[in-house]
């Protein structure tokens, strides 16, 4: 994998919509970042590498939204967890395909990439979620 | 114990806590000052106070921005610094931690500290869009997880980990709206039952309704000094003995733990230390009930029950007036009201009533050392201050 690219959420999510989870390694201590960032929160190195991060993990715990901001309205009530991945990185999103009985804390997930919503304004970040 | 005071309290106000139709936040924050003024005779505000810090979170809610000097001028103090300080439900929690930073530094003898929040001439999904602002943006708030999102996760985790009950968290809830029902103050003076928090419609499950804090307009503030210099002021000053502040990540997501918030526990600790005292030695305390499960972490972040157990504390009814160690006397959030910025010197506000003997028919009987816990987003910000009264 080239390494020309920033390591910054706007890269993060243009990997996504790419079909690609991907993750900043840090070259020093090896700590791994889900988002990326700049500066390695561990040993504050600044050298990172991207790397390949499967999308197939657990959920850890979850609600279902009931009441939302108005640009989620059409979609209540919607499932949203935090799921622990097999690399045991941790991110959160929403859950679908599912309804609240479903939910288990512990049941398998794997992550969908979604896609970019219709062009607006910033951001142009595609809303992965997550499907059992 | 016999941690020495950082600083002294001298006076205090706060507004009452409810909806305010027509008043600006500047008017509501005027009130709550007018009311600390009143209380101290011998306090010459333009003469006597020098620096001023004003939590508040939402510039959005009034359009209105630079808070800090719009309420020195609105409470008639220009001329003197007057900073905002932005910690989410913190923000004022942050401003008497400034406001200690100031005294202890000798630039400033006398500070007024206190908050301010007007939310209640907007929409419940504006609130809700605006509180969600305290959370992380690209992961949490794209991904639509809302505030009481945030704590459900949480909830969540709590009940998983601990068998925690939907109704444990609830009694969260009826002991406020019973301590609301005794402070005229509070937006809420109604007691509800178990029943009425189970029956209502789910905001963020496994949290319903009534377990969700209130969207409340709202004022407080505190007038600190040197401890040596309190007499000058009263005799029944409250002293700061300990005072802890520690953050943690913006993303729910990264953190280690889903049910405990290790910013509480830092902060607690640090104040617990410089004030030389336990947990046992807590006569009262406020902490930060934004939700009902928020209350329950805050018994084991803050050390009155084992990790596990606050469910368990809640039901022995320990926490309620009268019990062990009453905890949100005031209403708590749930009840008294939730105008984010003025929650945290408005729970110090509740401390200072109740070691000077002024809280009415929520009086906790010889209270002599209190605690608040104010915390920020998900946790991300957390205050934590230890008081003692005039010995």
């Amino acid at each position: 994998m080239s390494t020309n690219e920033p390591f910054t959420i706007e890269q993060f999510y243009k990997f996504l919509s790419q079909q690609k989870l991907m993750a900043g390694k840090c070259q020093k201590c090896g700590k791994i970042h889900l988002p990326p960032r700049p500066l390695c929160d561990n040993c504050y190195s600044q050298q990172f590498e991207w790397v390949n991060v499967s999308g197939k993990g657990k959920l850890v715990t979850y609600t279902v939204i009931h009441v939302a901001p108005q640009q989620f309205q059409s979609l209540i009530p919607y499932s949203v967890g935090i799921v622990e991945l097999v690399s045991g990185l941790k991110i959160p999103g929403m859950i679908q395909c599912t309804t609240q009985e479903q939910l288990k804390v512990g049941m398998e997930l794997t992550l969908d990439f979604g896609s970019c919503s219709a062009p607006h304004q910033w951001p142009q970040w595609p809303r992965y979620c997550f499907k059992p | 114990m016999n941690g020495k005071p950082l600083v002294s309290i001298i006076t205090a106000g706060m507004s009452k806590f409810g909806k305010h139709e027509g008043l600006l936040a500047r008017e509501i924050f005027a009130d709550a000052a007018g009311e600390a003024f009143s209380r101290c005779a011998n306090l010459d505000p333009k003469n006597d106070i020098k620096a001023m810090f004003i939590g508040h979170m939402g510039e959005a809610y009034e359009h209105q921005g630079h808070t800090g000097s719009t309420m020195a001028d609105w409470v008639g103090l220009t001329g003197i610094p007057a900073t905002r300080t932005e910690a989410a439900c913190a923000s004022s929690g942050a401003a008497l931690r400034a406001g200690i930073y100031a005294v202890l530094s000798g630039l400033a003898d006398v500070v007024l500290v206190g908050g301010v929040e007007k939310m209640t001439h907007r929409s419940t999904a504006e609130v809700t869009e605006y509180l969600a602002m305290a959370s992380d943006y690209p992961f949490e708030q794209w991904h639509g997880i809302t505030f009481p999102g945030l704590f459900a996760l949480m909830a969540t985790a709590h009940m998983n980990a601990y068998g925690t009950t939907q109704e444990q968290i609830g009694l969260a809830a009826v002991k406020n709206h019973y301590h609301g029902s005794l402070n005229p103050k509070a937006h809420m003076q109604k007691e509800i039952t178990l029943q009425t928090v189970m029956a209502s419609r789910y905001v963020a499950w496994p949290l319903k309704l009534y377990d969700c804090s209130l969207i409340t307009d709202g004022a407080s503030c505190i007038i600190l000094t040197k401890p040596e210099l309190a007499k000058k002021y009263t005799d029944q000053a409250v002293h700061i003995v300990g005072s802890g502040q520690a953050s943690d990540t913006i993303g729910l997501y990264e953190r280690k733990s889903l049910t405990s918030l290790n910013a509480a526990k830092l902060a607690s600790k640090t104040a617990y230390y410089m004030a030389k005292t336990t947990p046992k030695d807590i006569d009262l305390a406020e902490v930060h009930d934004c939700f009902t499960i928020a209350e329950l972490m805050a018994y084991e972040d803050l050390g009155f029950c084992k990790v596990g157990e606050a469910g368990e504390l809640i039901e022995s009814g320990e926490t309620r007036l009268g019990g062990r160690i009453p905890v949100n006397t005031s209403g708590g959030l749930k009840a008294k009201g939730h105008p984010v910025g003025a929650t945290g010197t408005a729970q110090a506000y509740e401390i200072y009533l109740q070691l000077t003997g002024q809280a009415g028919k929520r009086q906790v009987k010889d209270a002599a050392v209190g605690l608040t816990h104010n915390i920020g987003g998900s946790g991300a910000t957390a205050v934590v201050n230890i008081y003692r009264r005039e010995q």
